[in-house]
């Protein structure tokens, strides 16, 4: 089962090569991981999505805690915590003017934000959670496609 | 009070009650070495980077205190990693210091650089890239803190020149706090009572020591519980020392090449209490089959270490030597009789053994320095078969007498950390107890023990080959002993090149007039015991299987 995990670091040099090292060497399937800044500058988050039994989950976590500029983790699937889960993906795809309103059509159906126009490309962006993300792709996969970026889940819990 | 970088580190060194530091000199360390030249710190000079690491690591590990190493850039530091693996692996205080090229070169492929944090940080507990002179006496504290607490290791510091150059104020910070790092020193005490419960109801316990007891300083303790509950004792290779092997409870080491009677009690018990120690492949054999019906107390300061390998039953995560105190204030004796009786019979039956049959036999040479040295002397070994037989014919009764390299199982470990084990108790006998294959890994460092007038003693089990390999191409490979044989120098001649003094020894009746002989010389002795070629260690448990399968002499 994938595991949605909360991580609070130091924000310093060197610190998502210790995290990146640490799955690499242990041998842990990370599926994504993204990171940034948080409210305080000294302290970035990271939420890392792995996939793995208990045990193996376990070990994620203590192991991550165990690296000294790491200051906080929390496996938010195994807590039951309510949270907040988002992806972005961007798309960019080439516009066959016969296909002009089919692709309006599913746009607005999934909620996508054009963000970029011009005659023959159309680049959208979708925010959602994982699944939404997913259906959103399957559907944009029928046009001709020219590249999709996804970034990593970046969750948050509904309460401190 | 401003200062240079380099004189910060040193007075940093002086704050932290560093007496040795052993290393190698070179270009962009000139700035440092210019302060030690005159500083009350006692510079060691080895004559390769690996020696440096290893003496700071045996230093150690037979004081208690950090080992204090340092190295230049590039290769002088790349030269350090297998001493740094060694230390990780079995959680040495260590702080490492490395030079590094100028913060403008840094990335740009100068000479003699090369990414030290980069490489070091899966082998190091911490590691830190000094960007400001400013930051160095924080950082150094941090070092020498991360290294000593918690789970011990290695931390290494790398110091671009110009970071030693530049000037800055000094102060050194009394106290240090670090959010992201504070380790648990307590045991839970619902977790502790759920032991003591889980103890007095066992019908087949044991204890299985390690060397997280000799870390935490927790002899008198673990003394204690077996005193108060009459439980078996089984140790590590790196728990040698933790518990007296002399005691009826001692069932001495178990695993691969443990005895018999250890295994046996571990694989049949219905409780296994684990005290700092982390259910290595060496000891648990086949997990899958391993001790079946126990049940698992596992006491251990590092979180990592506990279910990692072996489903846990009661995990208290704190140092061994504070639960322990708690544990023994409330636990009671089980009502262990039968199984004390059939323990006693296993170790009856099974004890360690060997012929005297066929040549000097490497194992008489052990029980020999144990008798001559009354389990008083630092045994420090190199790997492979004669740290087996170092391990299994010496009886161990005190902390910190046994010094080896367990985890990484590092060949030429043995000769430089007896240098620095020699260095940290300048009053005890220290041996190392070497192969012919391993002493050459490191045979340069027979200068820096002749130039300090260290009296090591130097006893290579010389059999010709890389022996435990060999053992395995025997039983494994059938006889096929690919590039195993080895074609070795004088090693006699060669200890009197270095300036040391040389014994050979080839018959039996020589070896303890030699070793006698020896243990009056004030200075490096090297004793080459021509041993017979092909002798094997046993028991053994050939890698993978169940523990209590084990290969016995013929």
């Amino acid at each position: 089962m994938k595991h949605t995990i909360s991580v609070l670091v130091e924000n310093k040099p060197g610190v998502l090569a210790r995290i990146a090292g640490l799955f690499s060497a242990r041998g842990f399937n990370i599926d994504s991981l993204s990171v940034g800044r948080t409210e305080d500058p000294t302290i970035s988050e990271m939420t890392v999505v792995a996939e793995g039994n208990e045990r193996i989950l376990e070990q994620i976590t203590k192991q991550l805690y165990k690296l000294i500029d790491v200051i906080k983790v929390e496996d938010l699937t195994k807590a039951k915590v309510e949270f907040i889960e988002r992806e972005l993906i961007l798309v960019r795809m080439k516009v066959n003017p016969r296909e002009e309103k089919k692709i309006q059509e599913t746009t607005e159906e999934i909620g996508a934000q054009i963000l970029k126009k011009s005659k023959d490309v159309l680049i959208v962006e979708v925010v959602g959670e994982q699944n939404e993300i997913e259906t959103s792709l399957v559907l944009l996969k029928q046009f001709d496609i020219q590249r999709i970026f996804r970034t990593g889940k970046i969750a948050m819990k509904a309460s401190a | 009070m401003r200062l240079k970088g380099a004189q910060i580190l040193v007075e940093a060194l002086k704050k932290e009650g560093v007496e040795y530091i052993f290393g190698i000199p070179g270009g962009v360390l000139l700035p440092i070495f210019d302060v030690l030249y005159d500083s009350p710190i006692k510079f060691i000079l080895t004559r390769h980077e690996q020696g440096a690491a290893h003496a700071a690591d045996g230093y150690a590990r037979a004081t208690g205190k950090v080992g204090v190493c340092i190295a230049t850039s590039g290769p002088g530091a790349t030269n350090l990693v297998t001493g740094i693996a060694t230390a990780n692996m079995d959680s040495i205080p260590m702080v490492i210091f490395t030079g590094q090229v100028r913060k403008k070169l840094i990335g740009n492929d100068a000479f003699q650089e090369a990414d030290v944090t980069g490489i070091t940080r899966p082998i190091t507990k911490h590691n830190y890239l000094v960007k400001e002179t400013g930051d160095l006496a924080k950082v150094i504290k941090e070092a020498f803190y991360i290294a000593s607490s918690g789970r011990p290791g290695p931390v290494l510091v790398d110091l671009p020149v110009d970071v030693t150059i530049e000037e800055s104020e000094f102060e050194y910070p009394e106290k240090i706090e670090l959010r992201s790092y504070r380790p648990t020193y307590l045991g839970h005490p619902g977790q502790i009572k759920k032991a003591a419960r889980l103890i007095k109801e066992s019908k087949k316990p044991i204890i299985y020591a390690g060397g997280g007891v000799l870390i935490a300083n927790a002899i008198q303790e673990l003394k204690e519980l077996v005193e108060k509950t009459s439980i078996p004792v089984a140790t590590t290779l790196l728990g040698l020392g933790s518990f007296p092997e002399t005691h009826p409870l001692s069932l001495k080491m178990l695993g691969m090449h443990g005895t018999i009677y250890a295994n046996y009690a571990i694989m049949n018990s219905d409780l296994i209490i684990a005290i700092g120690a982390r259910f290595d492949d060496r000891v648990t054999g086949d997990t899958e089959k391993f001790a079946p019906e126990a049940k698992v107390i596992h006491i251990d300061i590092d979180p990592t270490t506990i279910g990692k390998n072996i489903p846990v039953d009661v995990p208290i995560v704190g140092d061994a030597k504070n639960v322990l105190k708690e544990l023994n204030k409330i636990v009671q004796k089980p009502d262990i009789e039968d199984w004390l009786t059939q323990v006693k019979e296993w170790k009856t039956k099974n004890p360690l053994r060997y012929s005297r049959k066929g040549g000097l036999k490497p194992q008489y040479v052990i029980e020999e320095i144990y008798k001559l040295t009354k389990g008083e002397a630092i045994i420090v070994t190199e790997v492979g078969q004669n740290q087996m037989w170092a391990a299994q014919f010496y009886s161990y009764t005190k902390p910190r007498t046994f010094i080896s390299s367990g985890g990484l199982g590092t060949m030429g470990y043995g000769l430089p950390a007896a240098i620095g084990a020699q260095f940290g108790s300048p009053d005890k006998v220290v041996f190392d107890i070497a192969g012919d294959g391993s002493i050459q890994m490191n045979i340069q460092e027979l200068t820096t023990a002749v130039l300090n007038k260290l009296p090591i003693k130097i006893a290579i089990l010389n059999n010709s080959y890389l022996g435990m390999v060999r053992q395995w191409q025997e039983l494994f490979y059938k006889k096929r002993y690919s590039h195993t044989y080895l074609l070795n120098p004088d090693f006699v001649r060669l200890a009197e090149a270095y300036g040391a003094v040389g014994f050979r020894v080839i018959r039996e009746e020589d070896v303890v007039a030699t070793l006698k002989k020896a243990l009056n010389i004030k200075k490096p002795v090297v004793m080459d015991f021509i041993v017979k070629e092909e002798e094997d260690v046993f028991p053994m448990v050939p890698a993978g299987e169940a523990i209590d399968r084990m290969i016995e002499m013929a």
